[in-house]
């Protein structure tokens, strides 16, 4: 078998993500090529092909571009699986490529088992089995599932995919805006209280900030709670906000969207408190209090308190 | 201005789920049904559109059985103009590629300047529909957009990346775009629109007229994920709950020392 994997490159820097692409190949025992517009300076490390264009010239989202030149490296490599990142490059691209191969493309892949793929549904509380009926696949994996290869110095032999652009591109990538900065580092604080959407409303934050302080530590929140801007983005816990590791982390009414979990599936202890005891968080949660928050929070403040 | 909406209706999470008989898909059974959370943002979007840029006509097209009618109307009554109900019972089944190729032959000579759709579903959530429809209608599609700014025909989008970072891309139309969370705060119809809508036109056409392409994909299972166990689950009255929990944090943690 053989893979085509889809490396990423932003502000000029290879995403550490490839190794998680190359673990994946190394699972199957697949010999793999790997494709990146991106520098000739920072290159992903292992024996193989690897297909480089220039982000200098095509940029780092130009989807038209980027489109045409995998399609180049897919044409001289004939992989069998091309294999991207689920992430906002692998998911704008990749069905782009599935289509102009009348490839299947399954997404979000957290497992593989002989040739049929698993991929989670309904916010993660179940799981599908899926089975390509295509000639080529295209894959996108989800991050953190795939044991990521071990540094190396082996070197891959670079295939330059030119530097031929097409002036008529419709979308003009502008450049990046960073993220907000200052205000809270979660990422220092030993406890962590979360409100999720299950809080219900803005004046429940109060809740969970009380407690956060009882206990001597910070309060996050999930994304819906930061999106109905009950709290500021900068205590955002997740994939789009902050990778946390606490010694304890309390997700309040949090039901546990995978891009949630891959922020904090790393604290030393994880509780929940949740009404819904089949919550996608009480799969990773040390205890799982099965409450309303809204009770179960100021009784707990106040028990706190007393001791 | 002709804007085109698409949208699907999908389980609350919150549900119970429950597997079907035959084992591939959750039974449709005793579960509250919703407008795909994504593709608020989505009729949201193309509601603000039409408010900014004055003459517009929207439509929202939805697949599936006859219930997703109530969806539709919601997105009716947000402010969409007419409906397209593509009738089919079965479309659990299909995959992106079958529903994206059959909005396309619907779409392909209704010549839509702008057309949004959620960035994925809620339980299917393959994230595919946007992206082929735009590849098969040959359109510019930019995905998981949090940011949407329109000024004379031009518009400048962000697009969300992983950690907190945006990415600005300009696009002119026609165009596609996906909707990401938190792109705007869709609207809740009010009583006076929602009977506005009943009004609206609400056109059914049936999938076999569009459909023309086999699924490329099977879901030949669906089941739920094994719970790992170990997790200690506590229930019962709040004020014992905090006490049972004081003492486990004791027990197993330093951070109550």
């Amino acid at each position: 078998m053989k893979l085509l994997l889809v490396a990423e490159s932003r502000q000029n820097k290879l995403l550490g993500s490839i190794n998680e692409l190359l673990g994946f190949a190394e699972q199957l025992s697949a010999e793999s090529a790997v494709f990146l517009v991106g520098s000739e300076t920072d290159i992903p490390r292992f024996n193989g092909n690897l297909y480089l264009a220039d982000a200098a010239t095509f940029t780092e989202y130009n989807p038209a571009a980027h489109k045409a030149l995998l399609l180049r490296a897919i044409e001289q490599e004939q992989p069998d699986l091309i294999v991207f990142c689920h992430s906002s490059y692998g998911w704008d691209l990749a069905p782009r490529i599935a289509y102009a191969l009348e490839a299947a493309q399954i997404s979000e892949v957290v497992g593989i088992e002989q040739d049929e793929f698993i991929s989670p549904a309904c916010n993660a509380k179940l799981r599908r089995k899926i089975k390509s009926l295509a000639q080529k696949t295209v894959l996108t994996l989800q991050a953190g599932v795939f044991s990521a290869v071990e540094e190396n110095d082996a070197l891959p032999q670079i295939i330059s995919l030119g530097d031929e652009t097409n002036n008529q591109d419709k979308v003009q990538f502008q450049g990046y805006e960073e993220a907000e900065q200052g205000g809270v580092d979660l990422g220092k604080a030993k406890i962590i209280v979360s409100a999720g959407r299950g809080i219900g409303k803005p004046e429940n934050i109060s809740l969970i900030s009380t407690l956060a302080q009882t206990m001597g530590g910070e309060y996050g929140a999930s994304r819906p709670v930061v999106d109905a801007q009950w709290t500021e983005h900068n205590r955002q816990v997740g994939t789009t906000g902050q990778s946390v590791a606490p010694k304890l982390y309390l997700a309040c009414g949090i039901s546990g969207a995978i891009q949630h979990l891959a922020g904090m599936k790393k604290s030393e202890f994880i509780v929940a408190v949740n009404t819904d005891k089949d919550a996608p968080i009480a799969e990773i949660a040390d205890v799982l209090v099965v409450a309303d928050l809204k009770q179960f929070v100021p009784a707990l403040t106040e028990k706190l308190k007393a001791l | 201005m002709k804007i085109l909406v698409c949208i699907k209706q999908v389980p609350d999470m919150e549900s119970k789920f429950k597997i079907d008989g035959d084992g591939t898909w959750y039974s449709p059974g005793d579960l509250v049904w919703r407008m795909n959370e994504y593709d608020e943002y989505a009729v949201e979007q193309a509601v603000q559109l039409k408010e900014k840029g004055g003459e517009a006509d929207i439509t929202v097209l939805c697949i599936g059985p006859e219930r997703v009618k109530e969806t539709m109307k919601k997105a009716l009554a947000m402010g969409c103009d007419r409906g397209v109900h593509i009738a089919d019972d079965s479309n659990w089944k299909k995959d992106a590629l079958t529903n994206s190729a059959v909005i396309a032959e619907f779409a392909r000579d209704k010549n839509f300047d702008y057309i949004f759709t959620g960035m994925q579903s809620q339980d299917r959530g393959s994230g595919q529909t946007g992206v082929l429809l735009a590849e098969m209608l040959d359109l510019p599609c930019v995905t998981t957009i949090v940011d949407f700014v329109f000024d004379a025909g031009a518009i400048t989008v962000k697009r969300e990346l992983e950690g907190g970072i945006k990415a600005i891309v300009k696009v002119s139309s026609p165009a596609l775009f996906t909707c990401q969370l938190g792109l705007n705060t869709p609207r809740y119809p009010t009583l006076p629109n929602i009977m506005k809508a009943k009004k609206k036109e609400l056109l059914s056409i049936a999938m076999e007229q569009l459909q023309k392409i086999a699924p490329r994909q099977e879901t030949v299972k669906m089941f739920f994920p094994e719970k790992k166990g170990g997790g200690l689950v506590l229930e019962g009255d709040s004020a014992d709950l905090a006490d049972q929990l004081i003492k486990i944090l004791k027990e197993k943690t330093t951070v109550l020392a």
